[in-house]
């Protein structure tokens, strides 16, 4: 009798702990997690019955690194930017993914296809494309910019500018503006001609910008009309603007597309519910849904005809969509493999030159 | 313990020993009984000894060691299963039996392709391209693009390699790369005051417009002594305000120093920002009184006047609370006395009050200037481009660049800055001045 009690014990409590599966995933926080939460986690808990803990960072490759390299992961998926995707793979901190776990598209085109070329890494599978715009104020500016030449012009529309406080896409906006071709943007910047050329452009404006670091930061100086124009992401531009109904306009000319990737650290303690839920939301019409809470574009070719309305049920997300043709007439796709590899160098030189 | 065994030394020289009742001598047995009331004593203090040794004093300890110790070059470590292999092996081999400056010969280059084959088995291509790429920009993708083609190559290697990339000619990288074939290393110090070691391996600045780190802790200094300043010109009239009013007035007003104190920085950082904008509350009320021209607002944020604004006030109750706490039992009568003796209001305050508050203005300058040094969140919200402090940069490398050896680096010459002005108070004022309530 006793004997028969403690089997049934120990089989409810594997049963049990079976049940109990979770995954710990990690993101940027706000308006964005808040998309993926909406998008990911609920129906993955609905349909897996698998639990998903969020959890933010400011920037999720760093606590990674941190955990990986302390034997102490606590983080199954984490949501990074591809340079850091690229390097952590690199540097043995990630786990290196089957593509063949992805679902493919409902037409099926195979997953290696469907995902936008760059989209897939050893280590990584993108969920959404995101861009770095400039964008104003329409009541502080008298004249509309409509292009990335006039953020540099001074003399027609004077007023302070807005800058993310990096060298990363700043440079390759400075260029643009100098008059560099897109697609000539990369090369240029290897030489030190090239870089030089960068930082003369910006010091042009030097005296005249006000750096910002968090994403929620160029919304609150564009309202405020510290600034009369800034870069920024897409998404919280267009979250201010028809969410807070705040007179913002993006313009599109010289916008920097950037995936953000799912990656999954060494030692993650929920190694197979990560899998299950990276193939789960990266499929196309969880990435479809999740353009509807944020104007972020889908990674798979297939989502770009599900994408809807806005949360609000009125606003069409295509063109808003940093992907969407119109918007791409003179876009940049920033070059992961350069930032890898020369972030650190043009940091350092960018705090010389913001310092001095 | 000194005075019992100083008061049984004439006795224990005597023949006949003091015993207790059980026999055992008195001295033995007041022994016993003390070291029982130590043990129990440390047994008290062993959890906030833990405490500090796991969470302060361990962490430090293995940060500094960071800052000296790098092995990206040497060793490889699995992160999946955590064994280490030694890598680089033919390379370093090479440069022990080549002294430096050697010109690199075949025999280099194809101890370099043997070890990227290793390097490609193991996936740590990435970290070693990393590790070199600190201290020799730009060169982490040859590490990356040669180790995918490692298998491929064949004798000659030389050439071979140089096919891959004629980067690899370049003499500051083999010299970085000797370098870091020992884990032990002072380039990160080095870089943390914008020296490097050229191609020869001889010190020299780096190059202008790499320059940051010694500016930055110029900076960090002089707005710090500069903050401690201002908190003790501002504190100094509040504090004997609250330490001469009646307790009944003095105990309101001392609630408008601490309301601050209890408010979230990051509350008060912003507040300053709403405040000194240049569509804020102070240039609108400048504007609207005809003083400043609207399109002549003052920029008072987002450069060296805002970090120094906010951090006044954000480090005032710093040197408030010390000094009340000094000011409030001085005695008036001292002053009335010295008064009385014909001394003028202000020589009675500067020979009688004011060396009498010396131990709270150490303690409050103290106290604000270690907390400036160190500050981080107000400059990064309101600095701008020039009220940036070494902090701002200890925090990019910890977390963006992730060079944790440098970070490590800085973060130890902040420290080793600090002891020394700590050292030098302690001669200047003496440390045995130092009231903090």
């Amino acid at each position: 009798m006793k004997k028969t009690l403690i089997m049934t014990t120990a089989l409810l409590g594997t049963a049990f702990a079976a049940n109990a599966q979770e995954v710990t995933v990690m993101s940027w926080g706000g308006a964005y997690t808040k998309s993926q939460v909406e998008a990911y986690h609920k129906p993955f808990t609905a349909e897996m019955g698998i639990t998903v803990n969020s959890v933010d960072a400011d920037n999720p490759a760093t606590p990674i690194k941190a955990q990986v390299e302390a034997g102490n992961v606590t983080v199954d998926v984490a949501d990074v930017e591809y340079s850091d995707a690229v390097r952590l793979c690199d540097e043995g901190l990630l786990v290196e993914l089957d593509h063949s776990m992805l679902p493919d598209a409902p037409d099926g085109t195979p997953a290696a296809e469907d995902f936008i070329e760059g989209a897939l890494t050893d280590c990584a599978v993108a969920n959404i494309v995101w861009s770095t715009v400039m964008a104003y104020n329409t009541e502080n500016n008298e004249n509309a910019p409509d292009s990335i030449d006039d953020f540099f012009n001074l003399a027609d529309f004077p007023g302070k500018r807005g800058l993310r406080k990096n060298a990363k896409a700043n440079l390759e906006m400075a260029l643009m503006a100098d008059g560099v071709p897109a697609d000539e943007v990369y090369a240029m910047l290897e030489t030190d001609e090239g870089v030089d050329k960068a930082f003369a452009k910006l010091d042009t404006i030097k005296d005249e910008v006000v750096w910002w670091e968090a994403g929620a930061q160029p919304p609150q100086l564009l309202a405020d009309g510290e600034v009369v124009m800034s870069t920024a992401y897409n998404g919280r531009i267009f979250n201010a603007a028809v969410g807070e109904g705040q007179p913002f306009e993006i313009v599109w000319d010289g916008q920097i597309l950037d995936f953000d990737l799912f990656v999954i650290p060494q030692g993650a303690p929920n190694m197979e519910e990560a899998k299950k839920f990276i193939a789960f939301a990266t499929d196309t019409q969880r990435l479809a849904d999740q353009a509807s809470w944020i104007s972020y574009g889908p990674a798979r070719q297939s989502s770009g005809a599900l994408v809807g309305l806005y949360s609000d049920g009125k606003t069409e997300m295509a063109p808003h969509m940093p992907t969407a043709e119109a918007n791409l007439e003179n876009a940049l796709v920033n070059n992961f493999e350069f930032w890898a590899d020369r972030d650190t160098e043009l940091n350092e030189r960018f705090n010389a030159w913001l310092a001095q | 313990m000194a005075d019992a065994t100083m008061g049984s030394a004439p006795v224990s020289d005597a023949p006949e020993r003091l015993t207790t009742v059980d026999g055992k001598p008195l001295k033995a047995a007041l022994m016993a009984a003390e070291a029982k009331a130590r043990r129990r004593a440390f047994f008290l203090v062993l959890p906030l000894l833990a405490f500090v040794l796991v969470t302060f004093v361990a962490p430090i300890g293995q940060m500094l060691h960071r800052s000296v110790h790098n092995p990206g070059f040497t060793e490889h470590t699995d992160l999946s299963d955590g064994t280490q292999t030694e890598i680089m092996v033919n390379l370093r081999a090479w440069f022990d039996a080549n002294p430096p400056g050697t010109e690199p010969d075949e025999a280099a280059y194809a101890a370099l392709t043997a070890d990227f084959v290793v390097l490609r088995e193991l996936r740590a291509q990435g970290a070693v391209g990393t590790r070199i790429n600190y201290e020799a920009p730009g060169t982490r993708s040859l590490f990356t693009k040669t180790a995918r083609r490692a298998e491929r190559l064949e004798a000659p290697f030389k050439e071979a390699i140089l096919d891959v990339d004629e980067d690899w000619a370049d003499p500051k990288l083999w010299q970085v790369m000797r370098d870091a074939s020992s884990a032990y290393t002072i380039n990160f110090y080095l870089a943390a005051v914008d020296l490097e070691k050229n191609e020869t391996g001889e010190i020299v600045s780096v190059n202008e417009n790499r320059q940051v780190y010694v500016l930055l802790f110029q900076r960090t200094l002089i707005l710090s002594l500069l903050i401690t300043f201002l908190t003790f010109m501002l504190g100094f009239p509040i504090a004997h305000l609250l330490a001469t009013l009646p307790l009944k007035y003095s105990n309101i007003l001392m609630i408008f120093v601490l309301l601050p104190f209890w408010t979230s920085l990051l509350v008060r950082t912003t507040s300053w920002i709403v405040l000194l904008q240049s569509q804020g509350v102070v240039n609108d009320t400048l504007v609207a009184s005809g003083l400043v021209a609207d399109e002549s607002r003052i920029q008072m944020i987002y450069n060296q006047t805002g970090t120094i604004v906010a951090m006044t006030h954000i480090l005032l109750p710093f040197m408030v609370l010390p000094l009340y706490s000094v000011m409030r039992p001085i005695n008036p009568s001292y002053v009335r006395a010295a008064r009385s003796l014909g001394a003028t209001s202000w020589t009675a305050f500067r020979r009688i009050y004011f060396p009498q508050t010396v131990p709270g203005i150490g303690a409050g300058a103290l106290l604000v200037f270690i907390l400036a040094v160190g500050y981080y969140i107000t400059p990064a919200l309101v600095g701008g481009s020039d009220g940036q402090l070494i902090s701002n940069l200890i925090a990019f490398h910890m977390t963006r660049s992730l060079n944790w050896s440098l970070a490590a680096a800085l973060a130890a010459l902040l420290l080793f800055g600090v002891l020394i002005l700590y050292w030098l108070y302690d001669r200047l004022v003496g440390i045995d001045n130092l009231k903090l309530g």
